[in-house]
């Protein structure tokens, strides 16, 4: 059954779907003896749900993680087999991280195998309700594709901005130009559903000097401070779930300070919020209203100051939004 | 070719008639490790290729093997790209494989990728390099412009299929249309449904008027409904149609004039597109309905009752995508009109709510599965569940191959009993003996992992989040569940040990992927230097992951059996762990 037979494959999970793939072009991959790696699911069968307590992998593997149940017992030197489940020995391990056992176990990670530093905490007893409105902080949950999200988003757009009967207005050189809005608003006169879904506008963000571009929700915010906060977080804290983000900061030192903001409205030293509109031009954020600049941009970037300068960029660092239109 | 004393060989001819008549790459893959003879023949005479990780074989690799191919599929990123789980620029670039192909496979004639960077320059030198190309299929691809498919459609002179599904396409003009010649009348399938500006309508309706094959026609939106009679028109033997938006103002001759179009395609099986939908203009299809087979109204924000009046005419429906606006009750008359259904799609409407906005709940998927005796396939997103109706369904429906339930709420339970899912899910794989794909949601623990561990034989895709205690239950997938070729987790507290202990079991395996889970550095080093035929790659923003101690959990890691050695087309937020050298910068 081949997916997108429907026209799109969207929606979580992505239109996968079911297929008879064959292996990688090739013959099979087989395990090779050699590597003496056998698999240890004859050690511990499947069919049986042991406590945890009988499971006792008991690999033989330090990786600094210091005490807890990762027991270092050595079998016959330089081999890899299988004793009682164990898949290495400290004899096969590089000297390199034979080392670092007892450099990190002076770090300040907690010793538990299950529970590096950098990781979140769960265990069976920690069950707690559902956090209301957890998904719609989490990145990539639900998983509902961003090509579906923006559809859905875009038909209410276009309910919603009849409102805005006015002009988009912009030009080039930073000035303005009246320009219609586009006339399929008055097709949808008779389409407006009972219900309003609160959808989500995903647009890229990248920012000068970091590699890694990410991607903002606009719909998720309703005002300029609102937009601000959410790309400080993003790219002073740089990290991708919200508890990587709070063990991260409380615990580790890590690339970036967590108290440094970005203050991207209010003249930050170093950088300028742009965006680029519908017609490719590079705008300073904040000049239009907020609903305006939701309908016309298409992706934001954080230049520094120094390169922003063609944009008309002014040393005031007031920047009075309620001007809406220049000569 | 050597005989061998003993056993007489049939002459090569013979063999490779015989061999032409296997078409799954599955069979083909048997066929080739028989003899060294056998595997000289096929070789010669395969001309389908299929390459599920583009990474885990290179360009060069394939066509030294494979000299006369004539179909390639590629796939790149990692499913979870799809969430924006993946950063940009991980890779998944098609060039390399094109630039290679172009001067080994001059004849070949069909391109199928997914998930992958596509630029301007590859689809010219497509469109340049294979005189016989005939079907490109970009399927949730980027990178690439309205100019790229400009050269395709200008250079491809028997193009039969174009299609664009869900790809992001920098829109630059709708003129691109225009460049298919006038001699061009090859083509037979065209989906450009994702494109968001306009296209040249007039072109558009020439190039349909002069293509007597076409069979699937998709649309984008911004093609307007009173247009699409034109079409039609020309094109009366379509077997699928995406609409464009899907509204107009209200206008006698309008409906009429689209009423009288579509009941004038009678071989009409397959409806997609209806953005915008406008109740008022729906009854212009219920003439096709009865034989529609297809129904993709996942883009149609409109009420359960408007759906219902359209759903219940289409008595031989196989698979509908919908959204959640269709209701609980709209999923039963479902279950009483369509008794062929095989495939189901509920969308959310709202995701990123923290309330139902709409009564769907678990009561319509098990009125789907107990009155669709032929349902083999199902994603559902909702807000509630509970292991009676997981149970349920299994009962009604043991025929599941894929089954993905999407609780909205991460680690919700059982809403009457409030435990976790275990045994629903459990019932799912245990009573479902042929199910291929499952997803997993809601609250959790171990033991759902014992279940599909021990029952989940033919499993291959798995997706986990947040969910299980501990490492027992990636040890309880990873050692029980023989057919697995993806796994994908995120969010669960699975660390280094199941990995470690079962990884010979990746080299089975396409791919793993693990985010916001436990897995240190120091056994994702491990990992690489024990497994050379393993990529193991480690995507951290916080920097090298080497600055922080070994224990240290990495954000997001994606393992592939690869014989194509490290890849180096890296971004610098992904590392590869090598064998022996430890840490390489890309």
């Amino acid at each position: 059954m081949a997916s997108g037979s429907l026209g799109g494959s969207g929606g979580g999970g992505g239109g996968g779907g079911v297929s008879g793939d064959g292996s990688t072009t090739g013959s099979m991959s087989t395990v090779s003896k050699e590597d003496n790696l056998v698999l240890l699911s004859s050690e511990v069968s499947s069919s049986s749900y042991p406590d945890e307590s009988e499971l006792e992998l008991g690999l033989g593997l330090s990786l600094g993680c210091g005490g807890g149940a990762a027991a270092l017992k050595s079998s016959k030197p330089g081999s890899w087999g299988v004793h009682g489940g164990r898949i290495l020995t400290v004899q096969d391990f590089p000297p390199s991280v034979v080392s670092n056992a007892s450099s990190s176990s002076s770090s300040s990670s907690p010793t538990k195998p299950n529970n590096a530093s950098c990781g979140t905490k769960r265990s069976a007893d920690s069950f707690s309700p559902p956090r209301s409105g957890v998904s719609s902080q989490v990145v990539g949950w639900p998983p509902v594709r961003t090509y579906r999200m923006n559809s859905l988003v875009n038909q209410t757009k276009l309910l919603t901005s009849e409102d805005c009967n006015s002009t988009i207005v912009k030009s080039k050189s930073k000035s303005i130009v009246l320009d219609k809005i586009d006339g399929n608003m008055s097709r949808n006169k008779n389409a407006k559903p009972k219900v309003f879904p609160k959808n989500t506008l995903f647009v890229k963000v990248n920012m000068d000097g970091v590699p890694i571009g990410r991607k903002v929700d606009l719909n998720a915010h309703n005002s300029y401070e609102d937009l601000a906060q959410t790309l400080d977080d993003m790219f002073c804290r740089t990290s991708t779930t919200v508890s990587a983000r709070i063990s991260y900061t409380e615990e580790n030192g890590g690339m970036r300070e967590a108290t440094e903001s970005l203050r991207l409205l209010n003249g930050s030293p170093e950088f300028v919020l742009t965006y680029e509109d519908r017609d490719g031009d590079w705008m300073l954020v904040g000049d239009v209203p907020w609903e305006m600049f939701i309908s016309s941009v298409k992706r934001l970037r954080i230049m520094r100051r120094s390169e922003a300068n063609g944009l008309g960029f002014q040393e005031q660092n007031e920047r009075q939004r309620s001007k809406p239109i220049w000569t | 070719m050597a005989h061998s004393l003993s056993t007489p060989s049939f002459p090569e001819e013979v063999l490779e008639h015989v061999f032409s008549f296997l078409s799954s790459d599955k069979d083909r893959n048997a066929v080739s490790v028989v003899c060294k003879s056998w595997y000289e023949i096929e070789r010669c005479c395969r001309r389908r290729i299929f390459i599920g990780n583009c990474y885990a074989v290179s360009p060069r690799t394939v066509i030294q093997r494979f000299q006369d191919v004539r179909s390639v599929e590629l796939k790149g990123k990692p499913h979870f790209a799809d969430f924006n789980l993946v950063p940009e620029g991980w890779g998944g670039y098609v060039h390399p494989w094109i630039a290679a192909m172009a001067a080994a496979y001059p004849w070949l004639e069909e391109i199928r990728l997914k998930r992958m960077v596509v630029t301007d320059e590859s689809l010219e030198l497509i469109s340049k390099s294979f005189k016989n190309f005939k079907v490109l299929v970009l399927s949730t691809c980027e990178g690439f412009s309205t100019d790229g498919l400009a050269a395709i459609a200008a250079n491809c002179r028997n193009l039969r299929e174009l299609d664009l599904r869900e790809s992001e396409v920098e829109d630059l003009s709708g003129h691109w249309l225009s460049h298919f010649p006038e001699t061009c009348t090859s083509l037979v399938s065209l989906n450009i449904a994702c494109l968001g500006s306009e296209v040249s309508f007039s072109a558009l309706e020439r190039l349909v008027a002069r293509s007597p094959n076409l069979r699937t026609l998709r649309l984008n939106r911004a093609v307007p409904l009173e247009k699409l009679p034109i079409l039609l028109h020309r094109a009366p033997h379509l077997v699928e149609l995406g609409t464009g938006a899907y509204s107009a103002e209200s206008r006698p001759d309008v409906f009429s004039n689209l009423a009288e179009a579509f009941s004038a395609c009678k071989q009409l099986k397959g409806l997609s597109g209806f953005w915008d939908l406008v109740p008022a203009y729906l009854p212009a299809v219920y003439s096709v309905c009865s034989k529609l087979t297809s129904l993709n109204l996942s883009y149609a924000t409109i009420q359960s009752p408007d759906l219902v009046k359209l759903i219940c005419q289409c008595h031989s429906l196989q698979r509908l995508w919908v959204l959640d606006y269709i209701e609980d009750a709209g999923l039963e008359i479902l279950a009483r009109s369509c008794k062929d259904l095989q495939e189901l799609r509920v969308f959310p409407s709202d995701p990123y709510g923290a309330e139902e906005n709409v009564p769907l709940t678990e009561r319509g998927l098990v009125a789907v599965s107990e009155g669709c005796p032929k349902l083999h396939s199902v994603l559902y997103f909702c807000r509630r569940m509970s292991n009676a109706a997981l149970v349920a369904i299994a009962r009604s429906c043991p025929n599941f191959i894929c089954f993905r339930l999407c609780i909205i709420e991460p680690r919700t339970p059982d809403y009457l009993t409030l435990e976790p899912f275990d045994t629903g899910f459990g019932a799912i794989v245990e009573r479902c003996k042929e199910l291929r794909r499952l997803s997993l949601s809601g609250l959790l623990t171990d033991r759902v992992f014992g279940y599909i561990g021990q029952h989940g034989k033919k499993l291959e895709m798995l997706s986990v989040a947040f969910a299980g205690d501990s490492d027992l239950g990636l040890h309880h997938v990873l050692s029980g569940c023989e057919s697995l070729r993806k796994l994908e987790i995120r969010d669960c507290p699975f660390g280094d040990k199941p990995l470690l202990a079962n990884a010979a079991k990746l080299e089975t395996m396409r791919s793993l992927w693990m985010s916001s889970c436990s897995v240190s550095f120091g056994a994702c080093k491990l990992l690489a230097q024990k497994l050379p035929r393993l990529n193991v790659e480690v995507m951290d923003e916080r920097g090298p992951p080497d600055s922080r101690p070994e224990s240290c959990p990495v954000e997001k890691l994606y393992i592939y059996r690869t014989v194509a050695g490290p890849r180096f087309d890296m971004p610098d937020f992904v590392w590869k762990m090598e064998e022996g050298a430890g840490l390489r910068y890309s």
